[in-house]
C-alpha cells in the first residue's frame, strides 16, 4: 500500500493577509450599512454648512475663487477621509478590546500585513464620503476647471490622508488597546484640518495661525487636491502636494510599525 | 404614577429637594472621573475660538457684518454654544447607562420621588456647562474679548447655558426611557452640530444666502443667539436677555415635561 503524503500547505504569502484583512474591514460595512452613515455625516455636513454659512467670504478681495464650493468641497472631503481613515484604527481597537486582534497575532506569517490590510482598508473606503461629498457639490455649483485629472487628485489625496490618519491611530492603539485612545486623534485630525487652509487662504489668516498653516503639511495637500477646482493643475502646486503626503505616510509607518513590534513583544 | 407617594406640603418638597441635590451630586462625581472626556467639549470651542479669530479677521470689513473690535467678541456666545453642546446629552447617556444596568429599576424600587430621578442628572450636567462657560468666558477676556454688557451679561451667559443644558438634556433624557440606549441618546450629538452650525453662531444670516439663510434666520438657536451676541458686543439690554433666556426657558419646560411624561409612561406599562 503506498501511502498518500498530503500537499504541504503553501505558506501563508503577506499580500494574501493583508487583502484578508482589507476584504474583512468592508465585509463589515457591507454586512452593516449602518457604519457609512457617520462616516458620510461630517463631511456632507461640512460642505453644506460651510458653503452657506461662509458664501459671503467669495466677496473678499484674493479669496481665490467665485464660488465657496470650489474652496470647501476639497475641505469637506478631506476632512471626510481623514474620520473615515480613523476608522480603520477604531476597528483595529475593536478587535483587541473582543480578543480577536490576539488570535490575528498567533497566525503564521508578519505582522506589517496586518498594518498594511487596515491602512488599504481605510484608503479603500475613503471612496465613500469623497463621492458622496461630489454628489452633493457638483449639482450645487462645484466647478471642474482641471477637468477629471482634477477629480482624480481629489480621489488620490482623500485615500492618502485616509491612510496617514489610519496610522496615526493604529500607533497610538497599538500602545493603549482601547477605542477610547482614538479620540486624541480625532483631535488632531481636527486641528490638523482648521489649523490649515481649509476654510480661508494663506493671505487670510494673520499672527500665528499664519506660520502654523504654511508650515502644516495638510496645507500643501489641500493645495493639492484643491488646485483642480479653483485653476489649472500646475506642477509648482502639484510636487508640494506629493512630498507632503511622501513624508506623512513615510513617517507614519514607521510609527505604525514601531508600535506593532512594542505590541508583538 | 406607581411609585412613592409624595405629598405636595413643604416638608415633602424639602426632601425633593435633598434627593435632587443628591442625584445632581451623583452626576457631577461621574462626570469628575471622566474629566478626560470632558475636556475636548473645552478645547474644542476655544482652539475653534482661536483659529477663527485669525483667520476671518477681514471679514469684519465685509458690509453687514455686525460692528465688532475683534472677532473673537463676535463668536463668544457659539463657542459657549458649542461648549454646552459637547456634554449637553450626558443626562440622557446616564440615564440610559442606568437603564442598561438596572441601576434605575433599583433607584425606582427605594423611596425616591420620580422627579428627581430626571431633574438631578439635568441638574448636575447645568452645572458642569455653567463652570464650562465660566472658564471660556475668562479665556477670552485673557485673550482681550469685551463683554460690553458686563456682569449683568455674563450671568445670562451662565442662564443660557444652563438652560439649554436643559433643553438637550431633556431630548436626550426621552430618548433614554425610550430606548434604554447609550448609543441612541449618542446620536443627539451630531444633529445638535448641525443646528449650531446652520445658524448665525459662526457668520451673521445678513452674509449668507439662498435657502441656508432661510434655514438660519428660522433657526431657534439664531434667534438666541442674536440677543446673546448684542448683550456681548453691544451692551445690556433688557429686551435682549429676556429675548435669550426666555426661548430656552420655555424650550426646557417643554423638554423637561415630556422627559417625565416618557418616565410616567414607562412606569405606567406593566
Amino acid at each position: 500500500m503506498t501511502a498518500t503524503i498530503a500537499p504541504t500547505a503553501e505558506p501563508t504569502r503577506p499580500w494574501r493577509i493583508a487583502w484578508s484583512v482589507c476584504w474583512r474591514g468592508m465585509s463589515r460595512i457591507r454586512s452593516r450599512p449602518l457604519l457609512i452613515i457617520p462616516m458620510l455625516f461630517m463631511p456632507l455636513v461640512l460642505v453644506v454648512s460651510f458653503t452657506g454659512a461662509f458664501s459671503s467670504l467669495t466677496r473678499i478681495p484674493g479669496y481665490g475663487t467665485g464660488s465657496t464650493f470650489n474652496w470647501m468641497t476639497p475641505y469637506a472631503v478631506l476632512h471626510g477621509a481623514m474620520f473615515g481613515g480613523l476608522g480603520g484604527a477604531s476597528a483595529t481597537a475593536d478587535d483587541m478590546e473582543s480578543g480577536f486582534f490576539d488570535r490575528l497575532l498567533l497566525a503564521p506569517g508578519g505582522r506589517l500585513p496586518l498594518i498594511s490590510g487596515t491602512v488599504a482598508y481605510s484608503a479603500l473606503r475613503s471612496i465613500i464620503p469623497t463621492t458622496a461629498v461630489l454628489l452633493v457639490a457638483v449639482p450645487s455649483g462645484l466647478e471642474l476647471g482641471g477637468g477629471p485629472t482634477a477629480v482624480v487628485l481629489l480621489y488620490l489625496a482623500a485615500a492618502v490622508m485616509a491612510a496617514v490618519l489610519c496610522l496615526v491611530g493604529l500607533a497610538v492603539v497599538y500602545r493603549k488597546g482601547t477605542m477610547r485612545s482614538v479620540m486624541p486623534v480625532q483631535i488632531l485630525a481636527f486641528s490638523m484640518m482648521f489649523m490649515s487652509t481649509g476654510q480661508v487662504p494663506l493671505d487670510f489668516m494673520d499672527g500665528w495661525l499664519f506660520h502654523v498653516a504654511r508650515l502644516n503639511p495638510a496645507t500643501s495637500v489641500m493645495r493639492f487636491a484643491r488646485q483642480g477646482f479653483i485653476g489649472d493643475i500646475t506642477w509648482s502646486v502639484t510636487w508640494p502636494g506629493l512630498v507632503a503626503m511622501a513624508v506623512m505616510v513615510s513617517a507614519t509607518v514607521v510609527a505604525a510599525a514601531t508600535s506593532m513590534t512594542k505590541l508583538s513583544r | 404614577m406607581s411609585g412613592p407617594k409624595v405629598g405636595s406640603g413643604p416638608r415633602s418638597l424639602r426632601l425633593s429637594g435633598v434627593q435632587t441635590a443628591a442625584l445632581a451630586r451623583r452626576s457631577l462625581v461621574a462626570e469628575w472621573r471622566q474629566l478626560f472626556s470632558v475636556l475636548p467639549g473645552l478645547v474644542f470651542p476655544l482652539l475653534l475660538a482661536a483659529v477663527y479669530t485669525r483667520q476671518f479677521q477681514r471679514a469684519l470689513g465685509l458690509p453687514g457684518f455686525p460692528e465688532v473690535e475683534s472677532f473673537l467678541d463676535f463668536i463668544l456666545p457659539a463657542s459657549i454654544l458649542q461648549a454646552v453642546s459637547f456634554g449637553a446629552s450626558s443626562a440622557g447617556t446616564e440615564l440610559a447607562l442606568d437603564i442598561e444596568n438596572g441601576f434605575l429599576d433599583r433607584l425606582l424600587a427605594s423611596p425616591v420621588a420620580r422627579v428627581p430621578v430626571l431633574v438631578g442628572r439635568l441638574a448636575g450636567a447645568a452645572i458642569v456647562a455653567a463652570g464650562k462657560t465660566l472658564v471660556i468666558v475668562a479665556v477670552f477676556m485673557v485673550f482681550g474679548a469685551e463683554i460690553a454688557g458686563g456682569p449683568a451679561a455674563v450671568l445670562v451667559l451662565l442662564a443660557v447655558s444652563s438652560l439649554l443644558v436643559l433643553v438637550i438634556g431633556g431630548i436626550s433624557q426621552v430618548l433614554a426611557i425610550r430606548t434604554g440606549s447609550q448609543e441612541a441618546v449618542g446620536a443627539t450629538f451630531p444633529l445638535i452640530f448641525v443646528t449650531i452650525f446652520m445658524s448665525s453662531a459662526f457668520f451673521p444670516t445678513s452674509l449668507m444666502s439662498g435657502w441656508f439663510r432661510v434655514v438660519a434666520q428660522n433657526n431657534p438657536i439664531t434667534w438666541i443667539v442674536d440677543p446673546l451676541r448684542r448683550l456681548v458686543v453691544v451692551g445690556w439690554s433688557w429686551t435682549d436677555a429676556a429675548a435669550t433666556l426666555g426661548i430656552p426657558a420655555v424650550c426646557a419646560v417643554g423638554t423637561v415635561g415630556a422627559a417625565l411624561a416618557a418616565l410616567q409612561r414607562k412606569l405606567s406599562r406593566p
